[in-house]
C-alpha cells in the first residue's frame, strides 16, 4: 500500500473549520455568560444567540475509544462540534437548547462526570510520571486520580470561597507550571545520586555532565575516569541522570512528594503568585497516596472554613499571615520551608510585627 | 495477547473520577503496545519507580522535533513498550474540533500507535503516546497529507497556544485564536527545526484572567488589556444588587479602591483602575472593559530549573494586536536576535535578561524604560552610567538654566 504524500511545514488546520456556526456568527461579539450549574454554562451574544457548554471530566490520558465516544455524543447533540479545555476537560457545545437536557441525561447514563465550572475544583494540571517520563519521582496520573476521587464533591457540586487550582508535577522540572497553583504536589528525589563508574566512561560525556548540574556539585574523578558528587551541594534535581543514565537517582524508599500552596495565575485583585512550600516530604504510597491526599483535603477544608468570599487560597494566607496558616492547619514548620536557594533575602521577615 | 494481573493499579479504577487505568486497559484490549504499557505501569507501582530511559534522537526527515524518544529499560519484559515514542500533533487554536476530524486522528493512531493519547499535553499539543521508531515516517505522511502537522520539542519555538478568546468569551481583548494561528504559520521553520539556545514558548490569553497561565509558563506572555473607561450598565448593576453584596464583594475588594456605590449608582475612577478584572468578572452583565483594546507583552517566565522559577516581566504595557500582526512579529524576531547573540546553551530568555541586564534587552528591542515595567525601583546605588546618560542629564540641566524651570 502506497503511503500518501507527506507535506511539511503546513502548520495546524485553521481553527475556523472546527467552530460551530453559532460561534462563527458571533465570534468576538459575546455579551455575557452565566454559570447554570457546575457543569453547564451559557454564553449570550450581542445578537441574542446563545451557546450552551457542558463540561465533563477527563483523565487526560485517554484511549481513542473514549475520544470516539466524545465524538459520537457531539454528533448526536452538538452537530459534531466539541472542544477541550486547557485543563483537559471535554466540552460539548450546544446551540439548540432542546438538546441540552437530553445531552446531560445521556452523559449521566454513560457515566461521564459533569462539573468543574466556577468556585470549586476542576481538573488537575499534571504531567507524565511513570506512564511516560524518565525523570519521574512519582506517578502523576495516579495521584490525580486519588486526589480527585477524594475531592470529587467540589468538582460536581460543593462550592468554595473561590476556585482552588490543583496541579501535580512528577519531578522538580515541573512541566505544566505547577509553581503557581493554589495547591500543588511536586515529586522529589531526596538522595544524592550514585555514579556507576564502570559505565560512565562509555555512556557519558564529562563536560556535559558537569555542565548539567545547577549547583556545581559535580567534579571530575580522574582515578575512576568518571565524576564525583559533592553531597553538600547536591539538591537532587536529577539533571545529571537526564544526561547520563549511569548516574542513578531513583530510590523507591526515598522518592516522595512535597506540597506547595498559595499560588495564583490571574491578576484579579492581587498579582500572580508562586506557590510556597509547606509540607516538605511525604513518602510515595502508590496506588493511592493516602497521606498526600489527606493533606490536600485538609488544606482545602481549612481554607473553606476561614477564607472570605472571592479570596483565593494565597490571598487568604497573605491576609492572615503564613504563621497563622501554619497554626490553623496544624502543619509542622520545617527547615525546608525557609528558602536557602535563590529567594532567601526576599522571603525572611524583617519586622517584629508577626502574630503568635 | 498477554494478560497481566494488575492488583495495584486496579485500585485506581475505583471511585467517581474518570480512571486513566480504565483508559489504558480499554486501549490494551485491541492494542499490544497499550497492553504492555498496562503491565509496565503495574510494575512501576509495585517497585515504586519508573523504568523509562531518557530521549535519544528520533524523528521524521527534515524536522528536528515533534517526537519525543522514549525507551524502556525493561523492554525485554514488556516488548510493546521497548520503544514508546510520543508524537506531538499541533492542536488547532482553542482546542476546537469536529467529530469527523477527531475520528480521523484516532483511526490513524490506532493503526500505527498505542491508541493512547493526552488530550492535551501541557504545552497544548495533542499528544499521541507511544509508537515505534519505524512507524514515525508513515504516521507523519498519514497526518500531514490530511492537513495535520507535528508540534514542537527541543530547543525551538514550542507550539504556541491560547485561551478560547473571542470564540466564546466576552472578555477577550483581542483574537487569541487568530493570533496563535498566524504566529504558528509565520514561524513554521522555528517550530520544526530547533536552532535556539533553548525552548521558547508563546502563550496568548485574552484578558488578565489568563486562562492559559501564560504569565507563569511562557517566555512570551501576551495578555489582553484595554485603555479607557470600564463601560457600566447601571440597570444591570441594580439587578446584581439583589443577588450580591456589591459593597463587600466588589467595592471593598477592588485592589485600587477606585470604585464607589451609593445603592443607586456605581462609579469608577477609571484613572486609578489597574484593570485587574475582578469587578468585571463578577458582574459580567453590568460591566464591560474599555473600548481601546490590545495586549500587554510580558517576557521570561519559566519553571524552577535551574536557578528558580520566574514569572514573566512586563516589557510593553500596551500594544495593538491586529492583523497581520506585523509589529508583533517584528518584535518577536528582535527578541530572538538578542537572545541568540547573548545566550549560552540551555539558557531561557528570562535567565539571559537577568545575566545581561534588562537595559541591554530593552535597548536591543527598542523599548524605553517605563514605570509600568517595574513593581518598585532599585534599592541599591550600584548603577551604571554611560557617557551618553550623563551627557543627556547635563543637557537637561543646561536646558533648565535657559528656561529657569527644573525638569526632574
Ligand atoms: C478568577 C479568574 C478567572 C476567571 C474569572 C475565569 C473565567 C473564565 C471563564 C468565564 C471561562 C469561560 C470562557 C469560555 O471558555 O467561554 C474560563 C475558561 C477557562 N479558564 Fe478561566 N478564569 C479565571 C482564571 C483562570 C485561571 C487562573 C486558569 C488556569 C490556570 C483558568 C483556566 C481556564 C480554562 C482551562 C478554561 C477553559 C477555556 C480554555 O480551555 O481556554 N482560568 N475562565
Ligand atoms: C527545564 C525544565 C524541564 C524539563 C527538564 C522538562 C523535561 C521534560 C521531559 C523529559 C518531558 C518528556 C516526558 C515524556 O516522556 O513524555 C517533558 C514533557 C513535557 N513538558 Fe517538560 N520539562 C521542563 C519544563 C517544562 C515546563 C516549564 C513546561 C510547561 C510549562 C513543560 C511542558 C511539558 C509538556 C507539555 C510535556 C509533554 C507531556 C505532558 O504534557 O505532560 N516542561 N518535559
Ligand atoms: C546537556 C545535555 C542535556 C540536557 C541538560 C538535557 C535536558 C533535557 C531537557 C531539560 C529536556 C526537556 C525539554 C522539554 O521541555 O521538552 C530534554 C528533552 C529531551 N532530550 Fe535532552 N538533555 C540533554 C542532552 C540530550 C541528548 C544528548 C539527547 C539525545 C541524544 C537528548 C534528547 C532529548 C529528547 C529527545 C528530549 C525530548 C524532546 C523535547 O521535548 O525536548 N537530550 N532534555
Ligand atoms: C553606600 C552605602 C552607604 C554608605 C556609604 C552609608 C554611610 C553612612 C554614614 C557615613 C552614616 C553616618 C554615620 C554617622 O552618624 O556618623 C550613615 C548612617 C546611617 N545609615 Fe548609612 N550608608 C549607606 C547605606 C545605608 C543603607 C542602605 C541604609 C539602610 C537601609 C543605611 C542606614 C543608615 C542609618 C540608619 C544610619 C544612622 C542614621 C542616624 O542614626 O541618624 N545606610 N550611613
Ligand atoms: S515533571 Fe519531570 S517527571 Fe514529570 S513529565 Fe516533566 S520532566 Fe518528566
Ligand atoms: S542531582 Fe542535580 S544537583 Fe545533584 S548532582 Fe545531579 S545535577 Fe547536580
Ligand atoms: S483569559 Fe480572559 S479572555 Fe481568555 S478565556 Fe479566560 S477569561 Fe476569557
Ligand atoms: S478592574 Fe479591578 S481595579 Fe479596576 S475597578 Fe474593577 S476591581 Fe477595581
Amino acid at each position: 500500500m502506497a503511503l500518501p504524500q507527506r507535506r511539511t511545514d503546513i502548520g495546524p488546520p485553521h481553527f475556523e473549520q472546527f467552530l460551530p456556526p453559532v460561534i462563527k456568527k458571533n465570534y468576538g461579539k459575546w455579551k455575557y455568560h452565566e454559570v447554570l450549574t457546575p457543569g453547564t454554562m451559557v454564553h449570550v451574544a450581542e445578537s441574542g444567540d446563545k451557546l450552551w457548554t457542558v463540561r465533563v471530566a477527563s483523565p487526560r490520558l485517554m484511549s481513542t475509544d473514549t475520544i470516539r465516544e466524545h465524538c459520537d455524543i457531539a454528533e448526536k447533540y452538538c452537530g459534531g462540534y466539541l472542544r477541550y479545555t486547557t485543563r483537559n476537560n471535554a466540552e460539548f457545545l450546544v446551540s439548540d437548547e432542546k438538546q441540552l437536557e437530553p445531552l446531560k441525561k445521556d452523559l449521566t447514563a454513560r457515566g461521564f462526570k459533569m462539573g468543574g465550572i466556577g468556585y470549586g475544583i476542576t481538573n488537575v494540571v499534571h504531567t507524565q510520571g511513570w506512564v511516560h517520563c524518565h525523570s519521574a519521582a512519582t506517578d502523576a496520573s495516579g495521584l490525580v486520580k486519588a486526589m480527585m476521587d477524594e475531592l470529587y464533591d467540589y468538582f460536581e457540586s460543593k462550592r468554595l470561597p473561590n476556585k482552588v487550582r490543583l496541579a501535580v508535577a512528577c519531578c522538580v522540572n515541573m512541566c505544566g507550571a505547577v509553581h503557581c497553583s493554589d495547591i500543588a504536589v511536586v515529586a522529589v528525589h531526596t538522595k544524592v545520586p550514585v555514579v556507576n563508574h564502570a559505565n560512565f566512561k562509555n555512556m557519558c560525556e564529562l563536560p556535559t555532565v558537569i555542565g548539567a548540574c545547577p549547583t556545581r556539585a559535580i567534579s571530575p574523578d580522574p582515578a575512576n575516569k568518571s565524576v564525583k558528587i559533592n553531597a553538600d551541594k547536591c539538591m537532587y534535581c536529577g539533571n545529571c541522570f537526564t544526561v547520563c543514565p549511569p548516574i542513578s537517582i531513583k530510590d523507591p524508599e526515598r522518592d516522595g512528594v512535597a506540597i506547595v500552596v498559595g499560588g495564583k495565575i490571574n491578576s484579579l485583585r492581587s498579582n500572580p503568585k508562586f506557590s510556597k512550600l509547606v509540607i516538605p516530604y511525604i513518602s510515595n504510597e502508590p496506588p493511592r497516596w493516602p497521606k498526600a491526599v489527606a493533606a490536600i483535603k485538609h488544606i482545602v477544608e481549612v481554607y473553606a472554613a476561614n477564607a472570605r468570599k472571592h479570596e483565593r487560597l494565597g490571598e487568604w494566607i497573605e491576609r492572615i499571615g503564613w504563621e497563622r496558616f501554619f497554626s490553623l492547619t496544624g502543619i509542622d514548620f520545617t527547615f525546608q520551608s525557609i528558602d536557602d536557594f535563590t529567594f532567601m533575602r526576599d522571603t525572611m521577615r524583617t519586622a517584629s510585627t508577626f502574630k503568635w | 495477547m498477554k494478560k497481566y494481573t494488575t492488583p495495584l493499579i486496579d485500585e485506581l479504577e475505583k471511585g467517581p473520577w474518570p480512571s486513566f487505568v480504565t483508559e489504558m486497559k480499554k486501549a490494551g484490549k485491541h492494542n499490544e503496545m497499550a497492553n504492555d504499557a498496562v503491565g509496565h505501569l503495574e510494575k512501576c507501582y509495585r517497585t515504586k519507580m519508573g523504568y523509562w530511559k531518557h530521549g535519544g534522537i528520533v524523528g521524521v526527515l527534515g524536522y528536528g522535533g515533534g517526537v519525543i524518544g522514549r525507551y524502556s529499560e525493561i523492554g525485554d519484559e514488556f516488548p510493546g513498550v521497548a520503544h514508546f515514542h510520543t508524537v506531538r500533533l499541533n492542536q488547532p487554536s482553542g482546542f476546537f474540533y469536529t467529530s469527523k476530524a477527531l475520528k480521523e486522528i484516532c483511526d490513524i493512531w490506532d493503526k500505527y500507535g498505542s491508541g493512547l493519547t493526552n488530550v492535551h499535553g501541557s504545552t497544548g499539543d495533542l499528544v499521541l503516546l507511544g509508537t515505534k521508531t519505524d512507524a514515525l515516517e508513515t504516521i507523519f505522511a498519514e497526518y500531514s497529507s490530511r492537513g495535520w502537522d507535528l508540534g514542537s520539542s527541543g530547543s525551538a519555538l514550542r507550539t504556541p497556544s491560547c485561551c478560547v478568546g473571542q470564540g466564546r468569551c466576552e472578555w477577550a481583548m483581542y483574537d487569541t485564536m487568530g493570533l496563535t494561528y498566524a504566529l504558528t504559520q509565520e514561524f513554521q521553520d522555528e517550530i520544526h527545526r530547533p536552532t535556539f539556545s533553548y525552548k521558547f514558548k508563546i502563550k496568548s490569553s485574552g484578558c488578565a484572567c489568563d486562562c492559559v497561565a501564560s504569565i507563569a509558563r511562557a517566555d512570551m506572555s501576551i495578555i489582553g488589556t484595554w485603555k479607557g473607561d470600564i463601560q457600566i450598565d447601571q440597570a444591570e448593576v441594580k439587578n446584581y444588587s439583589s443577588k450580591m453584596d456589591i459593597k463587600a464583594e466588589i467595592i471593598d475588594m477592588c485592589p485600587t479602591q477606585c470604585m464607589s456605590y451609593d445603592g443607586k449608582e456605581l462609579k469608577i475612577n477609571n484613572a486609578e483602575c489597574n484593570r485587574c478584572m475582578h469587578c468585571i468578572s463578577k458582574m459580567t452583565k453590568a460591566l464591560k472593559p474599555g473600548k481601546e483594546r490590545g495586549a500587554t507583552i510580558c517576557i521570561g517566565s519559566k519553571a524552577p530549573i535551574v536557578v528558580g522559577s520566574l514569572l514573566s516581566w512586563v516589557i510593553i504595557p500596551f500594544i495593538k494586536i491586529e492583523e497581520p500582526y506585523t509589529e508583533l512579529k517584528d518584535l518577536i524576531r528582535k527578541i530572538w536576535d538578542w537572545w541568540d547573540e547573548n545566550a549560552k546553551p540551555r539558557e531561557r530568555i528570562g535567565e539571559v535578561i537577568e545575566m545581561k541586564g534588562m537595559r541591554s534587552f530593552l535597548e536591543a528591542i527598542g523599548v524605553p524604560p517605563m514605570p509600568q515595567q517595574i513593581r518598585e525601583p532599585r534599592k541599591d546605588p550600584f548603577m551604571f552610567y554611560t557617557e551618553d546618560d550623563i551627557a543627556s542629564y547635563k543637557a537637561k540641566e543646561a536646558e533648565e538654566k535657559k528656561t529657569g524651570k527644573y525638569k526632574f
